[in-house]
């Protein structure tokens, strides 16, 4: 029995269950001697640093040293793509930016030092907004366009138009285990760094930087991520940075854990964006011309701001055809945190502008919001505003109809329009919405994997891949893979920790294409074994190697009930054969391009789609809001692993509502007042909604892909979309019609600004049609 | 003196500890690292564990709390259940465990032993008929969207009888040295652990510096959070005195020291329905983990704005017993608030007990708004009482808020303005500017000052509309 498609537990349920599964954190007890780091943290969100004093600071019990950029025997940067990211900065860029480390025997030594080292401060002017930053011509890249059509012209001829702005909040990762490295100086002599980073090969690269060292000078290994979304593609590198100097400087082991509250100040979050638009529609809703622009918010460094503004511009489409189209982005620099990859990458905040767009065109044509969507849908044979064909466009219309009849979408809104007329101060919101992602990393470089498997004499098999698992299943997935592919069963097979010294040069876990790009390399090294094996058997059983069958741990020739041995027989006779029982395997993803002076290309292996219904219920005198039901048909190909991949439908999704709706957060002078988990709120149980059905499309193979499977990390992310838009139109409800503005994060005091605001409307308007009359 | 308790049945002593050690973190250094730290001030329950104690009935059970908010002197005689010592020693899992892996229940892993600790619980929990979604309802999970971990608690099975971890065969509870009354002394700084007022009192003499902890939940996010160190801490967990309850014909008298929980139990037990306001606070105030811990006391006793007991009982005419060594004295809680966090408690002077004059108000209606529906921080809370004569007029009305000013408040204008009035429509729009009279909000990262000040009108309009329904209804 294969274990591809097979609704497996996640390969380390059982260690998590029992708290026996370990994270980097939980492995300071096992390293006598461990230092602990505490960082100084900048008050102002931009200054210059003049002097930095320690000596009060090493005069304390259980201090041992202070860590400066005097220390850095390399570089003093750990900015990934642009050197822009000092670890110990001569000017601070954003408030709380760690200007020193101390280290000291107890964490509590190392706070109370961190207390006692004064740094001199010329607080110089900071620019605190994407406002600020458009107005000061203060931009990180140079602008980003895509166009088609003629959108000016477009514009001028369609019978109707409108325009307007959006700002879209950002988001805190909150992985729930803070950022973490543990680094040592081995046996050897080299660098050893357990790091809770997507990108071990980056994270090694950035640590080799600051040392001053050969990247084979330092081993940089991930076990597992107590989550990560993203907020670990980067954003991790810094910390190990500062514990492989701390380790190579005391010779000690040397902890950096992050505190919540350090977390949430010091790193980045999911881009701020600030959306401009300008459409031109016709009577049916169809849009003629689309002119949008997009502003991040990047913060201090470049960072990732770049791929993830492009992300935004290619995913404004979203679902739906755009003739006439210019969209326009620049990522802004501000003095905050430097924002960075947080689940669909930009995906979101590009598609929300298209949602807002619809659902005005909607609005003033007096038309239902899923009906102009479903009229602008992508028709088969349709490219994309950047020109690739969006391959299976089909798939929107089905998943959208199927949808529609499975969470009886019609009957409900009927139901919606009485109970509405029947309760003056609650009303109840229902909306469906599509989601179409595009899979690969934009920058074309990275759709690369590499795997190393090792089969020994008794049959038992490690797997080594490039890619690390964070809570999404990855390694479930490539165990299956792998498993699979040998015919054994899942038992005989063990997924390393992800590890440097073992698949070299690999990319971020990240884009959704962990399993599509491991999982490929993983079963190319499978079947390079499995072909030497089945050579070796071929020999045994008097026959050709096609006839061998690999299954459950045996090895054997259908119809011949005496030609058969166990996986583990033929591995050992294979290795006294002198056959390698190794194998790398490599994969990279075919025919991907994109010309970014054209704004033209196939930057997408293939798109996943999906849709959701959800409906509310808004309280009219508090703007507090109940999700009561949500249905959700998603497309993940011919699912590796169907639990995961309803796991990772349900979890998108529910993060995208905490987006969507409570999660706030809130600066005041640059510093981040929202910096807690008692000020920040992201979705409990309460959020959950009580209906909550989950359906993955059927007849979904994708041909090109490891098991016709598709990628399914971010996708559904977007699904949350529903949600607000379930919130908009039960706040219409309060109104008579019109535009319904509401903020994004909706919270209750954003929703019961949009019902006062759709309330004074109607009040307005019924007055002036009194005095009419 | 060493702090002795039982760890997953094993017998502990630890010595040398500062007094501002949490659990949690003891745990970790020791190398039991299950229990995680996902934030330190008791909002993600990542770090969940089981305390064995006797509910108010006296029968034994699990209760989860915090490890991150419990100071680890406080656990002197205390029985504590870690995740490491859920499964069996022989490996096979619970089925609270087993069910978290059929069913996808876990993704990164991190948030699973807290979940798996609450869940332990409430499967524990005695005269269990229906799940309490409540039992989770302080464990965050950023990555499964709940809806598996909720499917596992539908499901959960009664416990067998013959299972060896049922709370009954797990006592005795720690043989605690109930004459020795621990004073735990590290260096410079001292916990101590009195279990009578007296005891208290004493140890408030000898050390004028001392603070109180009750439940620890907000000190302890400020030793967490702030670094707040305390040369001498008194806890007031094992006072007798402080966690009486009484049911007297004319007031009922609520231990200030009792865990919120225990309380719920009481109120349901001695007067059902009684005290609306309270009833539904309770489920709002917090989180079943914080609520095993957090006490009126505490609530009231740090005189914060946006505490969420004292606009509920300052709509009930609560009144407060304050007892130092000279002896007490009775205040209405309207006069207890000062200022912004301050009081009127002296030096020296604890709150003993609540009490609530009987007969409570007919209709009783709490509001808690927030961004989030459980688990939360109020940005404004409301609390309304009202009693009609036989005409519909206005007896009595109370409102209360907090979040709106430095201190909680009541809209004592329009409180009597409303004396003799219809209570209908006419008369609430009326009132609205007495009743917004009495707030005067700012602006801060829960919610700007129009929003508050318009939600001190709009929730006395909710008021209204609700007691209209239930008058409708009770007709």
């Amino acid at each position: 029995m294969s274990s591809v498609g097979k609704p497996l537990p996640h390969e380390s349920a059982g260690l998590h269950v029992t708290g026996k599964a370990r994270y980097v954190d939980d492995l300071v007890p096992t390293l006598a001697g461990t230092l602990h780091a505490y960082p100084v943290l900048a008050p102002h969100p931009h200054a210059r640093v003049l002097a930095i004093d320690a000596v009060a600071c090493r005069a304390l019990p259980g201090v041992v040293t202070v860590l400066t950029a005097a220390d850095v025997s390399g570089e003093n940067d750990t900015g990934p793509a642009r050197h822009d990211e000092p670890l110990f900065p001569s000017e601070v860029a954003f408030a709380s930016q760690p200007v020193a480390w101390v280290l000291a025997e107890t964490e509590e030594q190392a706070r109370l030092g961190a207390a006692e080292v004064r740094v001199g401060y010329e607080p110089l002017p900071a620019v605190l907004s994407i406002e600020q930053a458009i107005a000061e011509n203060n931009f990180l890249t140079e602008e980003e366009r895509i166009c088609r059509g003629d959108p000016q012209r477009a514009l001028a001829s369609a019978r109707f138009r409108t325009a307007g702005e959006l700002f879209i909040g950002g988001q805190e990762h909150f992985y729930l285990e803070t950022q973490a490295a543990l680094a040592f100086v081995d046996e050897t002599g080299s660098v050893f760094v357990h790091s809770s980073t997507q990108h071990p090969s980056e994270t090694q690269e950035i640590v080799a930087r600051v040392l001053g060292l050969p990247k084979n000078e330092v081993v940089v290994q991930c076990l597992r991520m107590g989550g990560a979304f993203g907020g670990k593609e980067v954003q991790a590198n810094a910390w190990a940075a500062v514990a492989a100097l701390g380790a190579v400087k005391t010779r000690r082991p040397v902890r950096v854990r992050l505190s919540r509250q350090h977390d949430m100040l010091t790193t980045g979050k999911r881009h701020p964006f600030l959306g401009r638009f300008e459409v031109g529609f016709g009577a049916d809703g169809l849009l003629e011309a689309v002119r949008i622009e997009l502003y991040s918010d990047g913060g201090y460094s470049l960072d990732l701001s770049s791929p993830v503004l492009m992300r935004a511009l290619f995913h404004v489409d979203n679902c739906y055809y755009l003739p006439n189209i210019e969209v326009r982005g620049r990522p802004c620099r501000t003095n905050t945190t430097s924002h960075t990859a947080f689940r669909g990458f930009g995906g979101p905040q590009g598609m929300l502008v298209i949602e807002e767009i619809l659902d005005r065109v909607a609005r003033k044509l007096e038309l239902s919001p899923h009906v102009v969507r479903e009229r602008n849908f992508y028709r088969p044979g349709q490219t994309a505003h950047y020109g690739q064909v969006v391959k299976d466009a089909e798939r929107i219309a089905r998943i959208w109809t199927e949808l529609r009849a499975s969470s009886d979408f019609d009957a409900r809104w009927e139901a919606v329009q009485r109970f509405n007329a029947e309760h003056p101060e609650t009303k109840r919101g229902l909306a469906i919405t599509p989601v179409k992602f595009g899979i690969s990393f934009t920058t074309a470089f990275f759709n690369q994997a590499g795997a190393l498997v090792l089969v020994y004499k008794d049959g038992t098999v490690q797997v080594n891949h490039g890619g690390t698992e964070m809570g999404q299943g990855l390694h479930t997935k490539i165990l299956a893979i792998a498993a699979d592919a040998l015919g054994l069963p899942a038992s005989a097979v063990r997924v390393m920790a992800t590890r440097t010294d073992k698949v070299p040069n690999t990319s971020a876990t990240a884009a959704s294409s962990g399993s599509d790009l491991n999982g490929a390399a993983v079963r190319a090294a499978c079947d390079e074994i499995r072909g030497r094996l089945a050579e070796i058997a071929a020999r045994r059983f008097l026959t050709e190697p096609e006839a061998v069958r690999f299954e459950d741990g045996r090895v054997f020739r259908p119809g011949f009930p005496e030609h058969s041995a166990s996986f583990g027989e033929i591995a050992a006779e294979g290795y006294l054969a002198r056959l390698p029982l190794f194998a790398t395997g490599y994969y990279r993803t075919p025919n991907i391009h994109f010309d970014r002076a054209s704004g033209t290309g196939k930057p997408f292996h293939y798109y996943a789609y999906g849709a959701a219904v959800s409906e509310v219920e808004v309280d009219g005198f508090t703007g507090q809001y109940r999700l009561l039901r949500t249905d959700i048909l998603h497309d993940v190909g011919d699912s590796l692993s169907p639990l995961v991949d309803r796991g990772q439908v349900e979890g998108g999704f529910i993060q995208g509502v905490g987006w969507l709706t409570t999660e706030e957060l809130v600066w005041s002078d640059g510093v981040l007042k929202t910096n807690g988990a008692s000020t920040y709120k992201l979705p409990t149980l309460g959020e959950c909604p009580p209906v909550f059905r989950v359906e993955l499309l059927t007849r979904a193979r994708e041909p090109d892909v490891i098991h016709g499977s598709k990628a399914v990390g971010e996708p559904p992310f977007m699904l949350a979309f529903s949600v607000r838009e379930a919130l908009r139109a039960a706040v219409a409800a309060f109104g008579s019609g019109g535009i319904v503005e509401l903020a994004s994060p909706a919270t209750p005091e954003a929703v019961f600004w949009a019902i006062e605001k759709t309330r004074a409307r109607t009040a307005c308007t019924t007055s002036r049609t009194n005095a009419a009359e | 003196m060493s702090v002795r308790f039982l760890l997953n049945g094993e017998r502990v002593h630890v010595g040398d500890v500062d007094p501002h050690t949490t659990l949690l973190g003891w745990l970790r250094e020791r190398g039991l690292t299950g229990s995680k730290e996902g934030c330190a001030e008791g909002e993600c329950g990542a770090c969940a564990v089981a305390l064995l104690r006797r509910g108010p009935d006296g029968t034994p059970r699990y209760d989860a709390v915090n490890s991150c908010l419990v100071p680890l002197p406080s656990l002197d005689g205390q029985n504590v259940w870690t995740v490491e010592g859920v499964a069996e020693p022989d490996g096979s899992l619970h089925p609270v465990q087993a069910a978290l892996v059929e069913r996808g229940g876990s993704q990164c892993g991190y948030c699973t032993p807290g979940f798996v600790v609450s869940l332990f619980c409430e499967y524990y929990r005695p005269g269990r008929v229906e799940p309490d979604p409540e039992s989770i309802s302080g464990n965050l999970c950023r990555c499964t969207g709940y809806r598996p971990i909720l499917d596992v608690l539908k499901a959960i099975p009664a416990a067998a009888p013959e299972d060896p971890r049922r709370p009954e065969r797990r006592l005795p509870v720690v043989a605690s040295d109930t004459e020795s009354r621990l004073e735990h002394v590290a260096g410079a700084r001292r916990f101590l652990l009195p279990e009578r007022l007296e005891a208290v009192f004493e140890a408030l003499e000898r050390f004028p510096e001392a603070t109180l902890i009750a439940g620890g939940t907000d000190l302890m996010v400020y030793v967490n959070q702030r670094a707040a160190r305390y040369p001498v801490l008194v806890s007031l967990q094992g006072v007798t005195e402080l966690r009486r309850c009484e049911a007297a014909p004319h007031e009922l008298v609520l231990g200030a020291g009792l865990p919120l929980s225990e309380l719920e139990a009481e109120l349901a037990e001695r007067c059902r329905g009684e005290l609306g306001l309270l009833e539904q606070l309770l489920p709002l105030f917090s989180s079943r983990l914080i609520r095993n811990r957090a006490t009126l006391g505490g609530n009231l006793g740090t005189a914060s704005p946006i505490g969420d007991s004292p606009p509920a009982l300052l709509a009930l005419d609560a009144e407060l017993t304050l007892v130092s060594r000279g002896g007490a004295r009775r205040v209405p809680l309207i006069e207890f608030f000062t200022g912004y966090r301050e009081s009127l408690l002296r030096a020296g002077e604890l709150i003993v007990s609540v009490h609530v004059p009987r007969p409570a108000p007919r209709f009783q209606r709490f509001y808690k708004v927030s961004k989030r529906v459980l688990d939360d921080i109020s940005t404004v809370a409301a609390a309304f009482g009202l009693d009609l004569d036989a005409a519909g007029r206005v007896e009595r009305l109370r409102i209360a808020f907090g979040g709106v000013a430095a201190t909680p408040v009541r809209a004592l204008a329009a409180e009597s303005a409303a004396r003799g009035l219809p209570w209908d429509r006419a008369t609430v729009e009326g009132l609205l500017d007495a009743v917004s009279a009495a707030a005067t909000p700012i602006t801060d990262h829960r919610g700007s000052a129009e929003y508050r000040r318009a939600m001190v009108r709009r929730l006395f309009q909710k008021f209204f509309a609700d007691t209209a329904l239930a008058a409708e209804a009770a007709e």
